[in-house]
This record gives C-alpha cells, sequence and structure tokens, in this order.
C-alpha cells in the first residue's frame, strides 16, 4: 500500500501530504486527480493532484478537513499507508502559449492550482495569481504560487493579509490593469460562479476545474454530471476542466449537497 | 461437432456412462418432474441479503440429473457460449462423481459458481434441450446443476486447480477483472502464459461485485473463483487504470507481448429529460455500486446512499430488477419498474420478473417518465409519466411504444434510479487513438479472432458487444484467450525463424 512520505500542516485543517505513488507521479499532469480510500470501510473520494516529484516517485495532495474521509485523511502520519490511490485521472489541463493568464484560487483551490500556474509558466505566458482566503491562517501555497508567477495579488476577506476583499476584487483589479488572453479559476463552487460571471463579463475565456461527488471516478456511476451548455457532461472523464461560463454552476452547487444530511451524521459520529 | 473438440466429452462411450445410461429407462428418465430451485420466502428475504435462491439438495441433484437422457447429440452444448460439456457434468453428478462434474465444468468455464446464478439458462443450453426443442417438457435444469457442482466443490473444500501442461514465454496484461477479462485469465495461465489482470477498482470481479447483489450472487463466491484464478498463478493489479496509470506503450517496454481489453460497459446513459440532475435521481450503476461495492448499508462503512420510501426505477433489464429489489431490501414502502413496453418485451430474465412480483414490486408497464420535480431542497418529489401503447414492430423486432396523448399524470417519488443501458467506457480508446471503434464507441474487433485493428490487443464483453450477459462475456474472454495463444506461438515462431535466418546468414 501507499506510504505517507511527509505530512505538513498548511494550516489548522489543512493538511499537505506526500505519498509514494510512483506510477502515478510519473504520469501525472497539471489538472489531473486521484481518487483514494482510507481503511477496508472506507469511502472513495476525488483529490487534485497538487505537486509530483518523479526523482522520489511521490504526489502531494492537499487535504482540507470536511467531512470523514478528508477527516481520516488528515490523521494519518508519516510512514502511515493510504489504504487505495488510483489516477491519475481526469483529462489533463490544456496548456498552450496564451499571452496572459490570470489564475485565481480560493481557499484550498489554491492546491489544484499550483501545477497550471507552473505548466503555463513555463509555457511562456505572463502568469498573474490572485490567492484569496478568509484570512491569513487559511492562506496556503503562497511561496510555491510566487515562484510560477510573474505577480501575486493575495486577497483576505478580513484584511488580515493582503488586501480586504474576495477573489473577485482582486481579479477585476488586475482586469483593470491589463489585458487578460485567458483565466482559470478553482476554488469552491460558489467562488467560481462569481468569478467566472466577472470574467464573462470581461469576455475572457475562462476554464473552471470541478470538484464534484464522485464513486469510481471513471466514468461508471455519474454521480459528478453536471450541466454545462445545457449538456450533461461528467466530471471524471469529460472535465474536471470546463469552460467556466457553460458551467450551470447552480446545479453543481445544488449535487454537491445531494449526501449533506447523511455526510453530516456520519461526520459527527466520527468526532465523538 | 468432433467428439475430441469438447475435451471429456469422449466420456460418453467410458464404460461408467454406459452402465448409467442402463440404469435407467428412457420413459422412466422422462416420467421425473423438473426440480423446482428451493427459494428464501419472499417476505423474510426482502428484509436481508440472504441469497434467493438456496441451492438444490444432493437428493433433488441427483434425481435432476437422471431426467438428462444423455443423447448422443448434445444439441444443449451448442447453446452454450464457452461450450461446456453439459452431459458430462450431469452424469457426473447422477454418478454422484462430484469431483468429476467439477472437472468438466471447469475445463471451459472458469467461474462456474457465478454462471450456475447468473447465466439466462433458458434462453441459452436449457433453450437447446431435447427436452425442450423435442419433448415439449421443461428442460433439464441445466444451470441448477451447474451452480450445485461448483458450490458442492467449494464446499468441500478440496481445491480443483486445472493442471498447468507446460510454461510458455510471454507475458500478457489482461485489462478489467470482469467476467470476460477472468475468463481469459484463466485460459491463458492453463495454457501456461504468464498473466496479470489489470483492475480500476479497490476489488476485483468488476461487473459481479459493484453490479450484481448479493441476494443474486454473493460476493464470497466471487472471491473464491478469484482467488482458484490466484492459485492458477494469475496475478491481478487493483487500482491499476490502462490508459491513465501505465498506457500500452508501458505495458509493451515492461514485456507484455499481447493485451485483452475487458474494460466493460461504462458510462451510464440517461433520458435527457428536465430534472433528472435533481439529488435523488441516480443511474443504476452509482446506486447498486454504492450499495455493493462500497457496502453503503453496512455499519461502520463511509459510503452512503439515499433512501426513498416512493422508489421508481426506470428500464426493464435485469438491472434494474436487481436495482429495484434493492431498493425494496433497504426499505422502500413502494418500490416500482417503470417502463415504457409492456411485460412481454422486457429484456430482464424472467425468474428475475417472478421474484420481484413475488417481493412486491410494482410494474408500471408501458409508462414513460417525462419530467421530475423537486421539493425546495432540490430532492425529486414527483415525477411527470406518460402512458403508452404498442404500435408497430420497430427495428429490435419489439412492438415500438407510442405516447397516449393526454394520458400524462404525476406521481410521488423520492428516489429515481435510472438504469436504460450504459455505452461503452471511453478510457481505453481515449488512450489508443489508432483503436477502431464503432459508431457506437465499442471497440471493433474481427468477430473470428477478437483481434483489434491493434496488432496483440484482442477485446470482448460489453466494450465490444455494448451491454450483453456474464456469459456471453466470458465466451468472449475464452476464445479470445485461443487467439492470444495463436497469436504469441506464431510471433515466436517467426523470431526463431529470424534468428536461425541470421545464424546462417552469420555461418556464411
Amino acid at each position: 500500500m501507499p506510504k505517507i512520505i511527509s505530512k505538513k500542516y498548511l494550516s489548522e485543517k489543512v493538511v499537505q501530504l506526500e505519498i509514494e505513488a510512483p506510477r502515478i507521479a510519473k504520469k501525472r499532469k497539471a489538472g489531473h486527480f486521484v481518487i483514494v480510500r482510507i481503511g477496508s470501510n472506507g469511502e472513495r473520494i476525488p483529490l487534485t493532484i497538487s505537486q509530483a516529484n518523479t526523482s522520489n516517485g511521490a504526489i502531494t495532495l492537499v487535504v482540507q478537513v470536511v467531512g470523514v474521509t478528508s477527516y481520516k485523511l488528515s490523521k494519518l502520519e508519516t510512514g502511515d499507508e493510504v489504504t487505495d490511490i488510483v489516477g491519475p485521472l481526469g483529462n489533463a489541463t490544456h496548456i498552450s502559449r496564451a499571452g496572459t493568464v490570470l489564475c485565481a484560487g480560493g481557499g484550498v483551490g489554491i492546491a489544484p492550482l499550483l501545477p497550471i500556474v507552473e505548466a503555463m509558466y513555463k509555457a511562456g505566458n505572463r502568469v498573474v495569481s490572485v490567492l484569496a482566503a478568509r484570512d491569513k491562517e487559511l492562506l496556503i501555497l503562497e511561496k510555491e504560487i510566487s515562484a510560477f508567477s510573474d505577480e501575486v495579488f493575495v486577497m483576505t476577506d478580513d484584511g488580515s493579509y493582503g488586501q480586504k476583499g474576495l477573489v473577485t476584487d482582486g481579479m477585476e483589479m488586475v482586469i483593470a490593469k491589463e489585458k487578460i488572453d485567458q483565466a482559470i479559476v478553482i476554488g469552491p463552487a460558489i467562488m467560481m460562479k462569481y468569478a467566472s460571471m466577472l470574467t464573462h463579463k470581461y469576455n475572457i475565456p475562462t476554464l473552471a476545474s470541478l470538484n464534484t461527488i464522485m464513486v469510481d471516478g471513471t466514468g461508471m456511476c455519474g454521480a459528478c454530471r453536471v450541466s454545462v451548455g445545457g449538456r450533461t457532461k461528467f466530471v471524471c472523464v469529460d472535465g474536471p476542466e470546463f469552460n467556466a461560463r457553460d458551467v450551470d454552476f447552480d446545479e453543481l452547487l445544488m449535487r454537491l449537497g445531494s449526501y449533506k444530511n447523511e455526510e453530516a451524521g456520519a461526520y459527527k459520529k466520527l468526532l465523538i | 461437432m468432433a467428439e475430441n473438440d469438447l475435451g471429456t466429452y469422449s466420456g460418453r462411450n467410458e464404460e461408467w456412462r454406459l452402465d448409467l445410461r442402463k440404469k435407467l429407462k428412457t420413459k422412466e428418465r422422462i416420467a421425473i418432474n423438473r426440480v423446482k430451485m428451493p427459494e428464501a420466502d419472499p417476505l423474510s428475504r426482502i428484509k436481508s441479503y440472504v441469497e434467493v435462491n438456496s441451492g438444490l439438495t444432493e437428493e433433488q441433484a441427483v434425481t435432476e440429473a437422471q431426467r438428462c437422457l444423455d443423447c448422443v447429440n448434445p444439441t444443449c452444448i451448442e447453446g452454450c457460449p464457452v461450450s461446456i460439456n453439459i452431459p458430462g457434468f450431469i452424469k457426473s453428478i447422477e454418478a454422484q462423481d462430484y469431483d468429476n462434474a467439477i472437472r468438466v465444468l471447469k475445463d471451459t468455464n472458469a467461474l462456474p459458481a457465478v454462471c450456475g446464478r447468473v447465466c439466462p439458462q433458458e434462453i441459452q443450453c436449457e433453450a437447446a434441450c431435447f427436452y425442450q426443442t423435442k419433448l415439449k417438457k421443461p428442460p433439464i435444469a441445466i444451470g441448477h446443476l451447474e451452480r450445485f457442482a461448483a458450490d458442492r466443490a467449494r464446499n468441500s473444500g478440496k481445491a480443483f486447480i486445472p493442471e498447468i501442461a507446460v510454461k510458455r514465454d510471454g507475458k500478457v496484461a489482461i485489462i478489467g477483472s470482469g467476467p470476460s477479462g477472468l475468463a481469459a485469465a484463466g485460459e491463458l495461465a492453463k495454457l501456461g502464459y504468464q498473466v496479470t489482470v489489470f483492475e480500476a477498482l479497490h476489488e476485483l470481479g468488476g461487473v459481479l461485485k459493484y453490479g450484481i447483489p448479493e441476494f443474486r450472487l454473493p460476493n464470497e463466491i466471487v472471491d473464491f473463483e478469484i482467488d482458484n484464478l490466484k492459485k492458477l498463478g494469475v496475478n491481478f493489479e487493483k487500482n491499476f487504470i490502462v490508459g491513465k496509470t501505465a498506457d500500452f506503450k508501458d505495458l509493451r517496454e515492461e514485456g507484455y507481448s499481447a493485451f485483452f481489453v475487458g474494460s466493460g460497459a461504462g458510462l451510464p446513459m440517461f433520458m435527457n429529460i428536465p430534472g433528472e440532475n435533481y439529488i435523488g435521481v441516480l443511474s443504476a450503476n452509482e446506486y447498486l455500486t454504492r450499495v455493493n461495492l462500497m457496502g453503503a448499508t453496512k455499519v461502520d462503512f463511509d459510503t452512503p446512499v439515499l433512501k426513498g420510501k416512493n422508489v421508481a426505477v426506470i428500464g426493464g433489464g435485469n438491472t434494474a430488477m436487481d436495482s429495484v429489489r434493492t431498493a425494496k431490501r433497504l426499505g422502500a414502502e413502494k418500490a416500482m419498474i417503470v417502463y415504457r413496453r409492456s411485460l412481454e418485451e422486457m429484456p430482464a430474465r424472467n425468474e428475475e420478473i417472478q421474484h420481484a412480483k413475488e417481493e412486491g414490486i410494482e410494474f408500471l408497464v408501458l409508462n414513460n417518465p417525462l419530467e421530475y420535480l423537486a421539493d425546495k431542497n432540490s430532492r425529486v418529489n414527483k415525477m411527470k409519466l406518460q402512458k403508452m401503447q404498442l404500435g408497430e414492430p420497430d427495428q429490435s423486432g419489439r412492438r415500438r411504444p407510442v405516447p397516449v396523448e393526454g394520458s400524462e399524470y404525476f406521481l410521488e417519488v423520492d428516489l429515481v434510479i435510472v438504469s436504460i443501458g450504459v455505452s461503452p467506457n471511453p478510457l481505453i480508446p481515449m488512450s489508443l487513438p489508432q483503436l477502431e471503434t464503432s459508431k457506437w464507441k465499442t471497440i471493433t474487433v474481427s468477430p473470428d479472432t477478437m483481434q483489434s485493428s491493434v496488432p496483440g490487443l484482442f477485446a470482448g464483453g460489453d466494450i465490444v458487444r455494448g451491454g450483453a450477459t456474464v456469459i456471453l462475456a466470458m465466451g468472449d474472454g475464452r476464445k479470445a484467450a485461443q487467439n492470444i495463444h495463436n497469436y504469441l506461438q506464431n510471433i515466436m515462431k517467426s523470431k526463431t525463424t529470424a534468428s536461425k535466418q541470421d545464424n546462417n546468414q552469420n555461418k556464411k
């Protein structure tokens, strides 16, 4: 079983895990995700690969504790094993030389944004990143993102770090200053909804990376389905990235709550 | 068919068979009534996952085996997609030589305990039985007997592992551990090749595990058959998606020289009607996977599943029956099949339909969903239906359902399971652009060899057929294995010839 090589808390409820998975590390590209299962009775959850290292055969996952599986994952220590990990899944981000790329990440969405920022930067784009978090404590991976960005703007809801405001405030500021050829937004569904409304207003082609409920992650169950441009798409095999303007974010938000009651009950039971 | 094509079938002229035939007169054999499979009581079984069919007793099995006339020309074998020597194993049961019965079955079938349970025998071997075709009597219960022989062997604690005659050079990769992959793996291992089965999920068995519920096929039976394959030397790699975790090029570099793709039918189909993405509308694949594979209804399992009081399952196939009967077991007050044609056109096995009826499943036939409505929390709470009537036959030969104008009505539902079919899994074709596929996105193969447009890459089961039965998939796997064998032998031969030529040239 795959071993955890290192563990680091990025904030109180966000853990960064480096996991031994040589085949996945070798094959993964920006935008790919894995499905992880903890324990013989565990559920399968999708997590985007944040970084990969082919020399030690490890991938890095950033996990925010929100429910049963993420809690169990966060409790694993260096040397512990992950029961199952499979991937890399989904379609890789289409990386091209677009010009100036605006990369906007909210909360733990900054983790999946990181490999895209890196790939876009290495492809010769001018990369401007806008990172947003509720407060200073919850902001993650600023240094890593900065390494592959020409400019970075940090926004916090309470103004405890960077500038006070939402991710969209930061994005609008950037858009006002320079011509943006392409935007990428990753974060909570509600953030992506408003971020893509903003870029749509300015007619900027925008990609959003969706994180939905999944079981198998290979197209079999259809739990991840979402309407894109009026047609039902499966995030696991058709995505996870889509043209943001076509995504029905309200439906996405609704479907994310499919098991709200069941999940809340199970998580509560676990914490008692 | 030549006798030597049938392996142990040559047994018909062996002494014990001659003696056995003399024991009872044909008239006496024909006078015996077909056995009835003992079943769990409907009212108690809907409260558990106990297997519905309980299996024949030894006495029942031997008596049923006596009915078989041991025909000179056993047409039943032609009805079997994997050509099991049916009289061979049935007569062994009659002789109470159960070790021989399982040996004969295992000659051509890697998973007899599975096939004895889920094969549609009524349209295959049993449909071709002399009793059925000529005597117009109920056919020999071949499926029940197959299951009996397999269960008997399993419970005996003895391992019946076929012998491997020779070890051969050649590594074969099998993609998918469902019925076609397991069948191919078993054959190739018997032929002496190094076989590795790559499975995308964390459990082995494919549709046998995630799809078919335990009340029809207990998981431990699937595991037992897989363990036998392990004992035969087959390697299994779980959590490995060929085309993603590694592609065909990587596997070739790792020494695999032939491939069998049995990746199954993937994407569930939806009707694309309004409201289909509301909470509480899900595919049969999702519903069954959560319950069967992920243990959603068991204590201390993390995966949740939605439960409903009024559950509608859309469709009329075996998967629809599995879903609706699962819903009943999860406490549905009303569990309904909604099907746009009539009972007569329903593709599910008759046995499944009968079992469902016994369990109190309601059948809304000639009904078609038009739209789903939801409450303020976006959970489905109603469906709009339209009544249908049967018109002229369509391309499938079945009478086409035609909407009855003005017949729309609403029905209260809080869980809808869509089971109208699946389209092939796109992962393999996506990872191998030169692989030819049909307009239905199935992998195109030569029907004689099961070889695809990519040399050395063979395929079978639902990824080729689009949606069929366990046994047809197994038949494909077996046929492909034989042709992979031929393919590898030809490569070896040409290599040897080439190296001989090289040697000769060097000598000059």
